[in-house]
């Protein structure tokens, strides 16, 4: 029997909210985190005392799940504030969803928010420095990320034209989202025309720095239809680790994302061509590109192909990041949680000129470390199930 | 010098307590040939008049790979597949392995 197909739809979405997606001066990281939750919540049709389950971690709160449970004033059965990087809170799905099959608790919330723009003016990250790399001085975590867009070129012969267009892509979304952070036109040659920072990736090419937060809220499908919104069900939630530092990873060109996609494929019983609408982790262009490969939806070197011709920005065969991703919409840092929400989102059809028609099955994908963590949720509407 | 593993023959880089996978815990410092090959590059841009700096990541001929600077030659010029040496040079906070291209003898 595949691992977990019995966790099928046993979840669900039941609350999603932004909140200070861009610039929120005046915020801390907790006030952004316990705001978007509030809404989340209220989202749901739930009150805070009602949340028995708490999953969170902030960029600099090792404790955050204690500071979190006080803050908003609730008192959890279960409290995760486990970190993985970006890729956590998708992490966090899969362990809420087997809490909640398992009954220990009723209402998950998983949280987060940053204030790196108008905090740090920088990313913060809380990775612990590596004896082994930091001599060196690389300018991570781009140079991580460049280094693995080297070898793409090399074995694929990947072009920078193509990576460009993964930001383009973006900010064609991006500029039908009015949350977005990052609009106006944008076309290869401005990518290309940028800074290079870690050859090949130019700023274009590199994500957001600013703030923001997200939140959602998820119970027993059973519960889930007497709630506010339209429930978005859980079919699959996986996750896979297979090195923190880029150059302890085995291939330069796979990552995990080939495990975590294949075993929440599995648990929903689907495959990368039933999949409506794709939500991913694009802390970099090189990413989009790696795991659209890793997961599935086009073979292996082919990805600069693929998101060239169109097929992943709007209008096209796999609507891809289609809030404009971190590249254009957000990113506080840990993003993540974004890809859920606006799954959700696409799902329950809220998503105005973005809208995807009749989506019914989203994959929503987060990317931890440098390439080292990788989470992959398979999320659908009832009917699905 | 890196650490090798008689017992299962594998080369280990980063140093470790316990080789990683077997488990192995008879690790033993041993002298590696110093030759290499460039597995991945990038440039880190700087701003002028900083000259921009090489990280690569290269893989031994015995097998595992590091971070590195590859030196003497521009940032830009680096390639996959460079045959490269190992030197001691001086880092930010002390000496670090560093390479070079190989020169035919």
């Amino acid at each position: 029997m595949t691992r977990g197909a019995h966790l099928r739809g046993k979840t669900a979405f039941v609350g999603a909210a932004t909140f200070g997606c861009g610039e929120a001066p005046g915020y801390t990281a907790l006030e952004l985190a316990a705001e978007a939750g509030r809404r989340a919540i209220a989202d749901a049709g739930l009150t805070p005392s009602q949340i028995d389950g708490l999953f969170i971690c902030l960029p600099t709160d090792f404790l955050s799940g204690l500071t979190i449970a006080e803050y908003l004033g609730i008192r959890p059965a279960m409290t995760n504030n486990s970190r993985t990087g970006g890729s956590a809170f998708l992490t966090h799905a899969e362990w809420a969803m087997l809490a909640l099959e398992a009954g220990l608790i009723d209402h998950a919330l998983i949280c987060y928010g940053a204030n790196q723009r108008t905090g740090a003016g920088k990313l913060v990250s809380a990775q612990m420095p590596s004896p082994f790399e930091t001599p060196y001085r690389p300018n991570n975590p781009v140079a991580s990320y460049a280094l693995a867009a080297s070898r793409h070129m090399h074995q694929y012969g990947t072009t920078s034209e193509q990576l460009a267009s993964v930001a383009v892509a973006a900010r064609q979304w991006a500029n039908l989202n009015p949350e977005a952070f990052r609009q106006g036109p944008l076309s290869i040659g401005d990518v290309l025309a940028s800074r290079l920072v870690a050859d090949p990736l130019h700023v274009a090419d590199c994500c957001l720095v600013t703030d923001g937060a997200a939140a959602v809220v998820m119970t027993r499908a059973d519960r889930a239809k007497d709630l506010a919104k339209t429930p978005v069900a859980l079919l699959g939630a996986a996750s896979a680790t297979w090195h923190h530092e880029i150059a302890q990873l085995e291939d330069l060109t796979v990552s995990a994302a080939k495990e975590s996609g294949s075993r929440a494929f599995a648990q929903a019983g689907l495959t990368p061509g039933d999949i409506d609408v794709v939500n991913l982790y694009d802390a970099f262009t090189i990413n989009t590109i790696l795991f659209l490969e890793d997961l599935g939806f086009c073979a292996k070197g082919e990805g600069g192909a693929y998101v060239a011709s169109g097929a992943i920005g709007p209008g096209g065969t796999l609507p891809v990041n289609t809030n404009g991703g971190g590249l254009s919409f957000c990113h506080p840092g840990m993003y993540g949680l974004f890809t859920l929400v606006e799954s959700i989102r696409q799902l329950r059809g809220e998503c105005g000129d973005r809208q995807v028609k009749d989506a019914k099955l989203a994959l929503a994908h987060g990317n931890g470390g440098t390439l080292s963590s990788q989470a992959t949720c398979v999320l659908g509407l009832l009917e699905t199930v | 010098m890196i650490q090798r593993s008689p017992s299962t023959g594998e080369w280990v880089f980063y140093p470790r307590v316990i080789a990683p996978q077997t488990g192995a815990t008879d690790l033993e410092w041993t002298e590696p040939s110093g030759l290499a090959t460039v597995y991945a590059t990038t440039v880190k841009r700087m701003k002028p008049p900083a000259e921009n700096v090489s990280i690569a990541i290269v893989e031994l001929d015995e097998g595992p790979r590091l971070m590195t600077h590859v030196h003497s030659i521009p940032a830009e010029d680096v390639f996959i597949g460079m045959r490269v040496r190992a030197q001691i040079a001086d880092g930010p906070d002390g000496k670090i392995v560093v390479f070079e291209p190989e020169r035919p003898e």
